[in-house]
C-alpha cells in the first residue's frame, strides 16, 4: 500500500468548497425552502380532517401507490403522514440529482479537463481529491439532514413532531450521500463525466422505477432500491430509523469500493474503456435534417417521455379530481360554470393548456438551435458545402414541427392512459386528443416567433422565451389574478378554444396557423439575406 | 481561367470597417497565399467567398458565379477548412467526415481511408475528445478526400504537429499536380513560402502587397552580416541600407534588392574578411508591413 494516500484532503476539501461556495448553498437552500413551503401549501389545500381523510382515499389507488409509494398512516392522514408520504420521495430523489451532479463534477469531470494532473504534481495524495469530495457531501448531506429537520419542526405545523421531522431530514441525507457514493463509483468505471453522470443518474432512475414496479407487486424489489427504502421509514407516522442506517451502511461500503478502485487505476483511465464510436456515418446522417435530428435525438426522446410522464402524473389524479375540485374553491373560481360538462372536463382545457405551453418548451429549443449551432461556428460547416440557407432552416422547422406533435401526443396520451386506469368513467381519448392538439396552431405562432427572431434578429431569440413566459403567466394564472382580458389577446394560447366545454373555432385555429405560417416565411426570409456569423 | 475575382470588396461591422476595397484574383492551377496579421480581415474575406457574408460593397465571384448568389451551385465545387474547427461532440470523426463529404455532394470512398491512414486520425472517437489538431485533422480529411476544384483553406495547419504539417503540405501539392486551385490564408510564412504561386498581404482590411513570389522577392530585402579590417566603417545614410547592428566585431544589415549591386560596390572599398548574404525572406517583408502597422496603431 502506498503511504499518504490521502495527503493534503483537507485542502482539496477547501478548493472544493471554494468553487462550490454558491452553487452548494442555493442547492441545500431551494431544498430546504422547498420542503417548508411545501408543508405550508398542505396546510392551504387540505385544511380540515375531512378533506385530509378525501385525500387519504385518492391515496389508494395503484397509479398513485407507483408515483408515491404505498400509502402508510392514511387512517390518521395529518400533514405528518402526507409530508412523508408525498413529498419526502421526490425531495430524495432532488437530493439525489445534487448529489450526482457535484461529485461527477468534481470526480470525473476535473479528470477529465486535466485539473486533477495539475492537483497531482503536488505532493497530493492519489485518493485526496476523491476523499475531499466524499467529505464534502457527507458535510452537505448532514447539513442538509440537520436543517431540514429543524425547519420541519420549527414550522410549527401540527403533527410535525421533533422525532419526525429530524427522521425526515436524516432520510433526505442518507439518500444524498448514498447516490453520492454510487457517482464516486461510477466515476471510477467510466472515462467521461458524462459517462458517470448519465450511468448515475440512469441508476437514480432505475432506483425509482424498481421502487415503482416493488410497490405495486413485489415488496422485495422495493427493498433492494435505495428510494424504496426511503419510503418504508414511514416518517411521522413510525419513524423507522432503520432504513437510514442501513442506507448509510452501504453509502460506505460502495465508497470504499470507489477508493479502492481509485487508488489501484491510472489518472483519466476508467475500467469500462469507453466504446468505440462508429467510423462510419449511418445513411440517417448524411444531410442536414439527419444532422438536426442527430444532435437532439437524446433531448427528444427525453422529452417525449417526459411528456408521457407528466401527462400521465395529472391523468392519474383525474379520478379523484372530482372529489378534489369540489373541495377546492379557489380553482372553482378559476372555472365558469358550464351545464353538461363535469368539472373534470372542464378543468380539462386547463391541463391542457399548461401541457401545450411545455410543450412549447422542446418546439422552441430545436428552433433556436439554428442560433446556437451558428454561435458555436458549426452553421459554416454546412453553408460551405453545398447546402442552402434554407434547407438548414427547413430541416430544425420540420423537426420542430414533427417534436411539437410528438410531445403534444404523447403528453395527451399519457393523461388518458393513466386516467384510464384511475377514472370510473374515462375521458375517451377521442376527447383528450383533440383537446391537445387544438393548442398546435398556438405552438406554430410559437415556432413563427422564433423562426422570425432567428432570422431577422439573432441577437434577440430569448424574446421567444420571454413571449412564452408571458403567455404561460396571462394564461395560467391570469384566471387566478383575475387579469384583464386584453392581456390574453397578444398570445396565441389565448384564443383556442376551450374544447371540450366549448366548441372547436376553425376560423380561430386557421387564422393563427396562417400567422404562424406568415412569421415562418418571415423568418426564411430574413434568414436567406443576413449575415451568418460561423 | 481565373477562379477566384474579388473586385473593390468592403465590408463593415457596424461602424468598423473590416474590408475597405479589396481586390484579388486567383487563377486556375494556382496556389494562392493570404496572410495578414490577425484581426487584418482574412477569415471576413474567406466567408463572403463563401457567401455567409454578404459584402457591403464590391464583388466576389467564384468559377465567374457570385458568391452570395450562387453560394450552393459554387459550393459542390469547392472544399473548405475553417481556421477553428468545431464539431459536434457528440458525433465520431467517422461520422462527421461522412456527413460533410455527403452534404458536399460527391464521394470517394478509397480515398477517405487513405487520408485517415496519412493523418493518423482514430474516426471512432467522439469529438469531444478530440484536441485541436485532430478536428483539424477531421476537416482536412473531409476537404481532401473530396474530388473539389478549388481548396479554401484558413489557417489549416495551425495545431498540426510538424509530422501531419508535412503531409498537409503534400496534399496540398498533391491538388495543384491534379490542376486544381487552392486559396490558403496561413501564419506560417514558411509554408507560404514553400507552397504558394501568389501572395497577398492584407492589413487593416487593406490589401497592402501583393503579386507573384518571384516580384515579392524583389521587394524584399537581402540579410548581410559583414566583417572588414577597418573598425569603423559608415554605413549610416547609405541608401538602401536598413536596420544596421553592430555584433562580434562585424555588421549585420538589410539591402533592398534593387540597392544590391550599388551597395556592394561601395563595401569593396573597405577590406573585406567576410561578406554572407542570406536570401530575401517573406517574414521580413511581412515583418516589416506589421511593424508599420504596429506604429499606425495609437
Amino acid at each position: 500500500m502506498t503511504r499518504g494516500l490521502f495527503s493534503q484532503t483537507g485542502q482539496n476539501a477547501r478548493l472544493i468548497l471554494r468553487r462550490d461556495r454558491i452553487r452548494l448553498p442555493i442547492w441545500l437552500l431551494a431544498i430546504i425552502l422547498l420542503t417548508i413551503v411545501v408543508a405550508f401549501a398542505y396546510t392551504g389545500l387540505v385544511p380540515t380532517e375531512q378533506e385530509r381523510m378525501v385525500m387519504a382515499e385518492t391515496m389508494r389507488n395503484p397509479a398513485v401507490t407507483a408515483m408515491f409509494g404505498p400509502g402508510f398512516g392514511l387512517d390518521d392522514y395529518d400533514y405528518g403522514a402526507i409530508m412523508g408520504h408525498q413529498m419526502l420521495l421526490f425531495t430524495a430523489l432532488i437530493v439525489g440529482i445534487m448529489s450526482v451532479l457535484i461529485v461527477a463534477r468534481h470526480t470525473r469531470g476535473d479528470e477529465e479537463n486535466g485539473r486533477i494532473e495539475m492537483i497531482r504534481s503536488f505532493p497530493v495524495g492519489r485518493v485526496a481529491n476523491l476523499s475531499a469530495t466524499t467529505l464534502v457531501l457527507l458535510g452537505a448531506n448532514i447539513l442538509l439532514a440537520i436543517l431540514t429537520g429543524i425547519g420541519l419542526w420549527a414550522t410549527g405545523i401540527e403533527g410535525l413532531d421533533l422525532g419526525g421531522s429530524m427522521l425526515y431530514g436524516a432520510v433526505l441525507g442518507v439518500s444524498g450521500f448514498f447516490f453520492a457514493a454510487t457517482t464516486a463509483f461510477f466515476a471510477q468505471l467510466f472515462e467521461s463525466s458524462r459517462g458517470t453522470m448519465g450511468v448515475s443518474f440512469a441508476f437514480l432512475g432505475f432506483a425509482y422505477l424498481l421502487r415503482a414496479v416493488g410497490d405495486v407487486g413485489n415488496e422485495t424489489l422495493s427493498l433492494i432500491s435505495p428510494l424504496g427504502l426511503v419510503i418504508r421509514a414511514e416518517v411521522y407516522v413510525n419513524n423507522y430509523w432503520w432504513p437510514v442506517l442501513l442506507t448509510f451502511g452501504l453509502a460506505i461500503v460502495i465508497t470504499g469500493l470507489a477508493y479502492y478502485l481509485h487508488s489501484l487505476r491510472d489518472l483519466e483511465a476508467g475500467f469500462i474503456p469507453s466504446r468505440p464510436g462508429r467510423k462510419h456515418a449511418s445513411i440517417f446522417l448524411q444531410s442536414p435534417f439527419g444532422l438536426a435530428l442527430r444532435l437532439q435525438r437524446t433531448a427528444i426522446l427525453g422529452w417525449v417521455g417526459g411528456m408521457l410522464v407528466l401527462g400521465a402524473s395529472y391523468g392519474s389524479v383525474l379520478g379523484d379530481l372530482e372529489t378534489y375540485l369540489e373541495a377546492m374553491e379557489l380553482i372553482q373560481a378559476m372555472l365558469p360554470d358550464v351545464e353538461g360538462f363535469s368539472l373534470v372536463e372542464q378543468f380539462l382545457p386547463m391541463l391542457m393548456a399548461v401541457i401545450s405551453m411545455i410543450c412549447t418548451i422542446p418546439v422552441l429549443l430545436m428552433v433556436l438551435k439554428i442560433k446556437g449551432e451558428e454561435t458555436k461556428n458549426r452553421t459554416e460547416h454546412l453553408l460551405a458545402r453545398a447546402v442552402s440557407r434554407s434547407r438548414i432552416m427547413g430541416s430544425f422547422l420540420v423537426l420542430s414541427l414533427v417534436v411539437g406533435f410528438l410531445v403534444l401526443s404523447f403528453g395527451a396520451i399519457g393523461m388518458w392512459s393513466a386516467g384510464a386506469a384511475a377514472m370510473d368513467e374515462p375521458i375517451p381519448l377521442a376527447t383528450i386528443l383533440p383537446a391537445a392538439m387544438v393548442y398546435f396552431p398556438a405552438i406554430l405562432v410559437m415556432i413563427g416567433v422564433a423562426m422570425l427572431l432567428v432570422g431577422n434578429f439573432p441577437g434577440a431569440t430569448t424574446l421567444a422565451w420571454g413571449y412564452l413566459a408571458y403567455s404561460f403567466l396571462v394564461v395560467y394564472l391570469g384566471a387566478i389574478l383575475q387579469l384583464p382580458d386584453y392581456l390574453a389577446v397578444i398570445t396565441p394560447f389565448g384564443h383556442i378554444p376551450r374544447y371540450p366545454v366549448e366548441d372547436i373555432v376553425f376560423f380561430n385555429l386557421f387564422l393563427l396557423s396562417l400567422i404562424g405560417v406568415v412569421l415562418i416565411i418571415g423568418g426564411f426570409w430574413g434568414y436567406k439575406k443576413r449575415d451568418i456569423f460561423g | 481561367m481565373s477562379i477566384i475575382e474579388i473586385s473593390n470588396l468592403t465590408k463593415n461591422f457596424g461602424k468598423v470597417r473590416a474590408l475597405d476595397g479589396i481586390n484579388l484574383e486567383l487563377t486556375e492551377g494556382e496556389i494562392y497565399g493570404f496572410i495578414g496579421p490577425n484581426g487584418a480581415g482574412k477569415t471576413t474575406t474567406i466567408r463572403i467567398l463563401l457567401g455567409i457574408l454578404k459584402p457591403d460593397e464590391g464583388q466576389a465571384s467564384l468559377f465567374g458565379m457570385d458568391a452570395w448568389k450562387d453560394a450552393v451551385e459554387i459550393h459542390r465545387r469547392i472544399a473548405y477548412v475553417p481556421g477553428e474547427v468545431n464539431l459536434w461532440p457528440d458525433l465520431t470523426g467517422g461520422e462527421v467526415i461522412d456527413l460533410f463529404v455527403k452534404l458536399r455532394g460527391t464521394n470517394n470512398e478509397s480515398r477517405r481511408e487513405e487520408l485517415i491512414e496519412r493523418f493518423d486520425l482514430d474516426p471512432s472517437k467522439k469529438c469531444r475528445t478530440y484536441s485541436k489538431g485532430n478536428r483539424q485533422k477531421v476537416a482536412l480529411v473531409a476537404a481532401f478526400s473530396s474530388d473539389a476544384d478549388l481548396y479554401i483553406l484558413d489557417e489549416p495547419s495551425a495545431g498540426l504537429d510538424p509530422l501531419m504539417e508535412k503531409v498537409f503540405q503534400e496534399c496540398v501539392l498533391e491538388a495543384k499536380s491534379r490542376g486544381k486551385s487552392v486559396f490558403l490564408s496561413s501564419h506560417i510564412l514558411s509554408e507560404v513560402e514553400r507552397l504558394c504561386d501568389s501572395v497577398s498581404i492584407i492589413r487593416q482590411g487593406k490589401i497592402i502587397e501583393s503579386g507573384s513570389m518571384r516580384e515579392l522577392h524583389h521587394l524584399t530585402r537581402t540579410n548581410m552580416i559583414l566583417e572588414t579590417k577597418e573598425d569603423s566603417i559608415s554605413l549610416e545614410g547609405l541608401d538602401g541600407v536598413h536596420e544596421i547592428e553592430e555584433s562580434n566585431g562585424g555588421y549585420s544589415f538589410q539591402v533592398d534588392s534593387d540597392k544590391l549591386d550599388a551597395v556592394i560596390k561601395y563595401l569593396s572599398q573597405f577590406e573585406v574578411i567576410k561578406l554572407e548574404s542570406a536570401p530575401p525572406r517573406l517574414e521580413d517583408l511581412f515583418m516589416r508591413h506589421y511593424r508599420v502597422s504596429g506604429g499606425d496603431q495609437k
